[in-house]
């Protein structure tokens, strides 16, 4: 297999429209990446020839959307290595994110500890604090080092016999670090506890080898990996879905209902209640499987390059300071930066007038932004599709910036 | 004017807006975050009587922001509550797309081309939130 940007470019219709009189520039992939010809037609096609309802009707077209919706579970389980059987669909990563938080937590009892890091969005923060406070858990947090990388030198002093999770992002939407998984697992293992990863980030840039990592949680999301918004994934091991009680009640996760009481049906579909997002399910399955027919090493060759250009533009720039590691090791071609007399939104605002999408806030991290006392970064995030003009245009706009605030 | 929302104007109070001209005493103080950006505005208030006498400010914000809330330092002395009260809703509806503004917010005719940008409305309007705060303040603490 061979990887050809501008071949793959061309599989995406929005990057040959034109935004404000020029051609657009996408760089705030982290936050939406978009979707190739393959997903459109697959969501398309699905709706108009094949839209039922999933495993209750016994007519054809509700066969078709089962066996359409259940491709889709393997095609996820593919991606990380997995069981179809141990992938939850949600409608998000925040979705699966609160699966765990309220259903998992319900094992614990009052004084257990949450271990988050400093590094997460907001979905992976607040979902633990709404369980806290109902169980009487205590969250402890790992905290971020001025590189933008979690502090793994506190690992010691903050897991203990009462840690029973440490949830962390695999790579940080803000600076792009990718974590040390490792680390985290063998301090989880020490004291007999699970480790969430939030591959939010990390799955739109390759296979994920779950099983290998050695985590007890993982989440996706499709929005950010080239499938439709409105449909997520979390994988457990089988053993540990079974032990967690529903989240949300509804039709498809009972087992049997009466008006006293409910049993409930087996993972994954225990925790799938009402109507899944079917259309949204098969669009992810049709990414996954776009995807999987690149050829990953030269894809992470030509995104790393573009990281690079991007990296080395930015360094350039005396007004400029990267957020984040400055070199290649162990991060993903999500890049922050501040901007010397310019706001992020400026920035990202002036940027827009040159065709050039990227992000500026604090990215849902505020316990990042606290802890590195920003108010934001402006943030330019690379997908496959991505090429040097688009590094280029970015750092040019940022002349253009200076000229008009600075 | 033009469409251009870093005009110069808008840039000059933007770097007016960034010095801290808090106040100290000062009879009422609002601080307010915009929580989808992270922006923040403090804004002190000195009265006499009915009337403020003198504001000020610290921001940490866009430019857009910045620019809002030293426009609205300049303009509060000498308006009674009840006229710096109706600022917020004025402004709100001008940006909206409506009518010229009243006399004393004439000077936010500056922000018109935020009018065709409905995600940066709450850029202009977060230091009109902290006004009504303060405002509120002033009511509370006499």
């Amino acid at each position: 297999m061979s990887f050809d940007p501008a071949a793959i470019r061309r599989e995406f219709p929005i990057l040959a429209r034109e935004v404000r009189g020029r051609k657009l520039r996408y760089l705030d992939n982290a936050a939406t990446s978009q979707v190739p010809r393959a997903v459109l037609d697959a969501v398309r096609e699905h709706d108009a020839m094949h839209r039922a309802n999933v495993h209750r009707g016994v007519h054809a077209l509700a066969e078709e959307a089962t066996q359409a919706y259940e491709a889709a579970r393997a095609d996820v389980a593919r991606w990380l290595g997995v069981r179809a059987d141990e992938i939850v669909f949600a409608s998000g990563a925040t979705a699966a994110l609160n699966i765990v938080a309220q259903s998992w937590t319900r094992l614990l009892s009052p004084g257990d500890e949450i271990l988050l890091t400093e590094l997460e969005h907001h979905s992976n923060i607040v979902p633990w604090q709404l369980a806290a406070e109902r169980a009487g858990l205590v969250i402890r947090g790992i905290p971020a080092t001025p590189e933008g990388r979690l502090d793994l030198e506190a690992l010691p002093r903050l897991v203990g016999p009462r840690t029973r999770i440490i949830a962390a992002t695999h790579v940080s939407n803000v600076t792009g670090a990718v974590t040390d998984v490792d680390a985290l697992v063998a301090a989880a293992r020490g004291v007999g506890a699970r480790v969430l990863l939030d591959g939010s980030q990390r799955a739109p840039h390759g296979p994920v080898d779950v099983p290998s990592l050695g985590v007890d949680f993982y989440v996706l999301t499709g929005h950010k990996m080239h499938g439709p918004s409105g449909i997520g994934a979390l994988w457990a091991r089988r053993e540990v879905l079974e032990s967690m009680p529903p989240f949300l009640g509804g039709g498809e996760m009972i087992r049997s209902v009466t008006l006293a009481r409910s049993t409930y049906a087996d993972p994954p579909r225990r925790f799938e209640a009402g109507t899944p997002p079917i259309a949204q399910a098969v669009g992810l399955g049709a990414a996954i499987r776009f995807l999987s027919a690149l050829d990953w090493s030269a894809v992470a060759a030509h995104e790393m390059a573009l990281a690079q250009r991007l990296l080395d533009g930015l360094a350039a720039d005396r007004r400029v300071r990267v957020v984040g590691p400055a070199g290649l090791q162990r991060r993903i071609g999500v890049v922050s930066f501040e901007m010397a007399g310019a706001h992020p939104h400026d920035v990202c605002q002036i940027l827009d007038t040159l065709g050039v999408a990227c992000r500026g806030g604090h990215h849902c991290a505020q316990p990042l932004m606290d802890r590195l006392d920003l108010a934001g970064t402006t943030r330019a995030s690379i997908a496959l599709y991505n090429d040097a003009s688009d590094i280029d245009a970015l750092l040019e706009g940022l002349g253009e910036v200076a000229r008009r605030l600075c | 004017m033009g469409d251009d929302l870093y005009q110069a104007e808008i840039v000059a109070r933007a770097k007016a807006g960034a010095a801290d001209t808090r106040l100290e005493p000062h009879d009422a103080r609002a601080t307010v975050d915009n929580p989808l950006c992270g922006d923040r505005v403090v804004l002190d208030l000195r009265m006499d009587g009915p009337r403020i006498a003198e504001a000020g400010q610290r921001t940490r914000g866009c430019a857009l922001c910045q620019a809002s809330a030293e426009t609205l330092r300049r303009c509060l002395p000498g308006l009674d509550r009840a006229a710096a009260a109706g600022g917020r809703a004025a402004l709100r509806a001008y940006l909206a797309g409506g009518a010229d503004l009243p006399p004393p917010w004439r000077d936010w005719e500056a922000f018109a081309p935020v009018r065709a940008h409905p995600s940066r409305h709450g850029c202009v309007t977060l230091a009109l939130d902290a006004l009504a705060e303060a405002l509120a303040a002033t009511e509370g603490g006499g």
